[in-house]
């Protein structure tokens, strides 16, 4: 939040195009250190466009993006938890595994996981208060247990910067709490998190920045500021404060 | 059993170990037997991926493919597998760049490739004249007739794909399970799926001979699943699966030789039966 020492994430200018079609249009925000950032707007915005060209998963057709690590101005670690389409539950895996998983980036891509892998996965899955769940398969855990054991293996990465593509999903409302609460303790630590979400609710309290996305950048910064009617208009159409999304309504009024 | 109370323990013994050991007297039968478990060991290994991936198209498509390398391996007098072996890879790779290129749909990609090669090993096998091989053998598999240079190519490549699993084990599963966050820890996750593609077809290329072209997805596929219902992880349903693989081709072989029957449905139907036995045995709750 600090203005003072360089931002951890930097995009500046990024366009994204698919053909004929512009996915990204010209979007410049900034992140800091410690920050945890709702980027919000409709399906097809280009939220998961933008989590894929931070990651380096997709190109950018111009633009420029920079990741800087926690500790010092090195290149980020990055982690990206994906959208439960893009995972195949059909794949048996225990929690443990996953978590365990996250070291496979290290050293080497190939190779196999070590006892130290084995001894911080254990301590990841300790601070998302999942470790007594880990020789459960996935698939057996809920929606919220299954985005901490992500978050878990994020932490197993060690990134810096976390990017989160609609981890709300499928995740009931007490146990969304539950997750943000797990993702406050690690902003407070210096992490930048990112999470996009089609769902508004609560996102004054949840998030200390959001940014509306359609395309272009509609707003950027903390939510009772860049939350106004007209943009929430802008992501959603001129009914869109009381009627789209999840049928949650009375959204739009953050305090 | 009452007439003849004559009958000892030892003779249930000594009639149980003729039944076991008499087929290893003749030479075929220990290659063969050496080919089975090899041929058991291997396909549910590389086949727990193809269920967990739903590549079982995939898998059925490479089968036939390499049709015409084996054909050509006969053709040319050296072992059928070194001719099949090239022919599978380079279908595997030719499906993910057709589907890559064109935007044809994976599925119909496979397709397109699984007819035509058959096709052309078909017609390559008719225009043989003159050959001694029987189509019936390349379709269905006949372990019995496997040579020694067969069984040196085979125990190769088993060795070859057992290395290549266990040192790519990591990427692969990460792949499997979470392609896009294995990008982002930078596994080359498109170099995963041909290494993986390929793995199948040199898996299928060295038990075409005992199961056939046509049956090969038994032993891939049907031991994997059954492991997956039995076991939770995926490491354990390799090691199950082999087991019962290994279980279904030996005892595959002990029916064909003893009821003179194929040893390729033999197998299939023993790892069939080893399946439904473990789906009465337990429902596995939808994920």
């Amino acid at each position: 939040m600090t203005v003072t020492e360089k931002p951890a994430l930097t995009v500046d200018g990024v366009v994204v195009k698919y053909g004929r079609v512009t996915v990204l249009d010209d979007v410049t925000f900034q992140a800091g250190r410690g920050v945890l950032m709702g980027v919000v707007g409709p399906n097809g915005a280009g939220k998961s466009t933008l989590f894929d060209v931070i990651a380096g998963l997709l190109p950018v057709s111009s633009g420029r993006i920079e990741a800087l690590g926690m500790s010092n101005d090195g290149p980020a670690s990055i982690a990206y938890v994906p959208q439960r389409e893009k995972v195949n539950w059909r794949f048996p895996v225990t929690v443990l595994d996953v978590v365990t998983l996250g070291r496979a980036g290290r050293p080497r891509w190939i190779g196999r996981s070590g006892s130290g892998d084995r001894e911080l996965a254990r301590l990841c899955l300790e601070r998302v208060d999942m470790w007594r769940h880990r020789s459960d398969l996935l698939t057996e855990l809920s929606g919220g247990q299954r985005q901490r054991v992500f978050v878990a293996r994020a932490l197993a990465q060690e990134a810096d910067l976390l990017l989160l593509d609609e981890a709300f999903s499928g995740v009931d409302v007490g146990a969304q709490e539950g997750l943000v609460g797990v993702l406050r303790t690690l902003r407070d630590e210096g992490r930048t998190v990112l999470m996009a979400t089609h769902d508004l609710t609560n996102l004054a309290e949840r998030f200390d920045q959001v940014l509306c996305i359609n395309s272009h950048v509609c707003a950027c910064g903390p939510p009772t500021v860049a939350f106004t009617p007209e943009v929430l208009e802008e992501l959603y159409g001129a009914h869109g404060v009381d009627f789209t999304g999840d049928g949650v309504g009375h959204r739009g009024h953050p305090d | 059993m009452a007439s003849t109370s004559r009958v000892t323990g030892s003779d249930i013994v000594d009639t149980l170990t003729s039944l076991l050991l008499d087929p290893f007297q003749y030479s075929f039968m220990v290659r063969a037997l050496v080919v089975s478990i090899l041929v058991g060991l291997t396909c549910p290994v590389i086949g727990s991926f193809i269920v967990t991936r739903g590549l079982a198209f995939m898998g059925d498509a490479l089968a036939h493919a390499v049709m015409p390398g084996l054909v050509v391996g006969f053709l040319l007098g050296f072992s059928p597998l070194l001719g099949a072996a090239p022919a599978g890879i380079a279908v595997a790779l030719l499906i993910g760049l057709i589907s890559r290129r064109t935007g044809i749909g994976e599925d119909t990609s496979i397709g397109i490739l699984f007819a035509g090669m058959f096709a052309f090993g078909l017609l390559l096998l008719a225009k043989a004249g003159g050959l001694t091989i029987d189509v019936e053998d390349v379709l269905l598999g006949q372990v019995l007739g496997v040579t020694q240079t067969d069984v040196l190519v085979t125990a190769g490549l088993a060795a070859l794909v057992i290395a290549c699993l266990y040192v790519f084990h990591r990427p692969l599963v990460f792949t499997s399970f979470d392609p896009v966050g294995a990008r982002v820890v930078g596994i080359p996750t498109g170099l995963m799926d041909y290494v993986l593609l390929a793995l199948i077809a040199l898996v299928i290329v060295l038990s075409v001979q005992a199961v056939g072209v046509v049956l090969v997805m038994a032993m891939l596929v049907t031991p994997a699943a059954t492991a997956y219902l039995l076991v939770r992880r995926f490491v354990a349903m390799m090691w199950v699966g082999a087991a019962l693989g290994m279980s279904a081709a030996v005892v595959g072989l002990y029916l064909s030789y003893h009821l003179d029957l194929p040893s390729g449905p033999a197998m299939a139907l023993v790892a069939t039966a080893f399946f439904a036995l473990a789906a009465l045995a337990k429902q596995r709750r939808p994920a």
